[in-house]
């Protein structure tokens, strides 16, 4: 039995808004609403939903980014291997520990710094948190450009972002990310802004790369056949909640959310043969696991499938 | 078969730059039928957009088309006067624009937005009419009559884009010309989107260009389809003939390349390097320096590239042709 890399239990993070005269209308809205997942050492766990539903405010929590509202994260500590939660630690501790855990964004048009060279990028976090002397991050920095594809190190460590093209740029991000060697990356659609051509690439490399080094991702997305290539599991998400959460592909051959079954059904077919059937919602299915197990959130219907069993009918339409 | 609505022939376009001209479109020609879709699939900057473009002669202004000519309904566009195109262009052809959030202007409601484009080609018609005009295509793409009175601002993504969808079809055009109207849209939206596009185009009878580099989207909206790389056209042909025996290399790349949730979980293709810079002139195959299997013909860049018939409408590059 392999150890868990992350546990989330009931994580939280709501946003206090206020409107109306003199911001007397004190509301919250609720981004990410009592979430629990866990993700074994050197899986992946892809995380879908539409935009809006609360996917990047669940991994800027989990990257310690945006404090969390409520809910316990433990992780693994890489040293003691033990499961540690991040509300114990102090600051030096906590410091110490967010190396174990990293995040590649977007846009790697935005993430990189314009002005800084190549070299700069990816040994800035060296600098911060202090790791070997000059020359053995010098090092380091080569290795790790070798590693994600761009040799030789030397052409690319005094160029700048611009000269470099998207999938090149998002191989800076992934190196920097791999340099301070976490067990746990976050990836927020690391490639959704990257042509088609370059996106597998870049795609295989992480997937080599979680191979060689034993990382864990948690891969957002919003196009189920990308977290299919990439992932072990799969958990959906809808309105600040994760409403199913399976194996790959047990997901996309017997989903029972209706949401789920939406999802897949909209996603278009690389195949002028194949018709896509429209999905109609139908909730009989989910009422059934709903009134069979009246005091459960979450329902195993066989496998480590779990079915979300809130009220979804005023907020699915 | 309906007949044909545009046909372009041997187009060629480059935009002048300090450093040469870029060619981006390069000896295309393709025919579109009337309520047929066409689709125009390839990585970026390989011209798919400025094949647009140059159909509505909207380019920038450094661009110039050097030769070829584009026929709608038998008139010629090529060589036509600022005023003459300004008939032509939203009368006879459309587009819709890639990101809807930027195509609108922000300080204007939606419904006089339309009713301008309305006014301008169809300067008789009285308030009324064009309020029922834009109630009408409203209707078609699925938008209530009260968005009429809102501003951009206050529409979601998916919104903004039939509000587009309805401007591009204010003034009954013949053709419409979508440049990855779903690009900027999540997943649920964007098959909102495309089955309003595709009722649309049946509902009226349109003859639709459809942009795109997802070639997932291309296989569901598209009838023929023509397949881009540095600025020509690789392979043309009906979408289910392409899908089903692609001739060209990069064209079996681009199709391994993408990854699908029906069917089995399969390993997928990269395709590596870049694409080449359009400012020299390439001889012979412009993808070689990529192909995975290039010939020795190809890779010494011997041959004259130019479209060959391989089977009935179905074209492919000399290059890969011989290839076998």
């Amino acid at each position: 039995m392999k150890k868990n890399v992350i546990e989330v239990k009931n994580l939280e993070k709501y946003y206090e808004i206020s409107r109306g005269l003199f911001s007397r209308d004190k509301g919250v809205v609720k981004a990410v609403d009592d979430i629990s997942f866990e993700i074994p050492q050197g899986e992946s766990l892809g995380l879908v939903g539409q935009s809006g539903c609360g996917k990047t405010t669940t991994a800027r929590s989990l990257c310690l980014l945006d404090p969390k509202t409520n809910g316990d994260v433990k992780f693994l500590n890489p040293e003691s291997q033990e499961l540690e939660s991040i509300d114990d630690l102090d600051d030096d501790e906590l410091k110490k520990f967010r190396r174990n855990i990293q995040m590649i964004f977007q846009d790697p048009y935005e993430s990189l710094n314009p002005r800084w060279t190549i070299k700069d990028i990816i040994l800035e976090p060296l600098n911060i948190h202090n790791i070997g002397n000059l020359s053995e991050r010098e090092e380091a920095v080569k290795e790790i450009l070798t590693t994600v594809g761009l040799t030789p190190p030397e052409n690319y460590m005094p160029r700048y972002p611009h000269e470099l093209s998207g999938g090149q740029r998002q191989r800076v991000s992934i190196a920097r990310t791999l340099i301070m060697k976490p067990k746990f990356v976050v990836c927020d659609e690391p490639t959704s802004m990257l042509d088609v051509s370059i996106r597998i690439s870049i795609m295989d490399l992480m997937l080599n790369l979680a191979k060689d080094l034993d990382i864990s991702y948690l891969y957002i997305t919003h196009d189920l056949a990308v977290a299919r290539y990439m992932c072990n599991r799969i958990a959906v998400m809808f309105n600040g909640k994760i409403v199913e959460i399976a194996e790959t592909e047990e997901l996309l051959k017997n989903p029972v959310h209706p949401y789920t079954k939406r999802l897949i059904s909209s996603i278009p077919v690389p195949d002028p043969k194949y018709k896509r059937t429209e999905y109609e919602l139908n909730f009989n299915e989910l009422d059934e696991i709903i009134s069979n197990n009246p005091d459960k959130t979450m329902v195993d219907i066989g496998g480590e499938h779990f079915i979300a069993t809130h009220d979804v009918k005023d907020i699915l339409y | 078969m309906g007949k044909e609505v545009l046909v372009v022939d041997k187009l060629n376009m480059h935009y002048e730059t300090l450093d040469g001209p870029v060619a981006a479109v390069k000896d295309v020609s393709f025919v579109l039928n009337e309520g047929e879709s066409f689709g125009l699939v390839g990585e970026s900057g390989c011209g798919k957009t400025s094949v647009a473009m140059s159909l509505l002669q909207l380019q920038a202004d450094n661009a110039k088309i050097s030769s070829g000519s584009i026929k709608l309904e038998g008139k010629e566009l090529v060589g036509m006067t600022e005023n003459e195109l300004r008939t032509v262009r939203w009368d006879g052809i459309s587009i819709v624009f890639q990101g809807a959030m930027n195509a609108w202007n922000p300080v204007a409601k939606i419904g006089e937005q339309i009713r301008e484009a309305i006014r301008e080609h169809r300067p008789d018609n009285t308030k009324q009419e064009n309020t029922q005009k834009i109630e009408e295509l409203f209707n078609i793409v699925g938008l209530d009559n009260s968005i009429m009175d809102r501003y951009p601002h206050e529409l979601s993504g998916g919104m903004k884009q039939r509000a587009i969808i309805a401007l591009a079809l204010s003034c009954d055009p013949k053709v419409v010309i979508a440049d990855e109207p779903t690009t900027a849209l999540d997943v649920v939206i964007q098959d909102q989107i495309l089955k309003e596009l595709k009722k649309v185009q049946n509902l009226l009878g349109l003859s639709l260009i459809y942009i795109s580099h997802d070639i997932a989207v291309i296989a569901e909206m598209t009838d023929n389809m023509a397949v881009m790389y540095a600025g020509s056209v690789v392979e043309m042909g009906p979408t289910a003939n392409i899908f089903n025996k692609p001739k060209h290399a990069y064209t079996r790349l681009l199709l391994e390349s993408t990854p699908s949730v029906v069917g089995k979980r399969k390993k997928l293709r990269s395709l590596d390097g870049e694409p080449p810079s359009l400012i020299n002139e390439n001889k012979g195959c412009s993808f070689s320096p990529r192909c995975p299997e290039p010939s020795k013909e190809c890779k010494n860049q011997e041959l004259d590239m130019k479209l060959v018939e391989i089977s009935k409408g179905h074209w492919a590059d000399l290059c890969c042709v011989s290839c076998g």
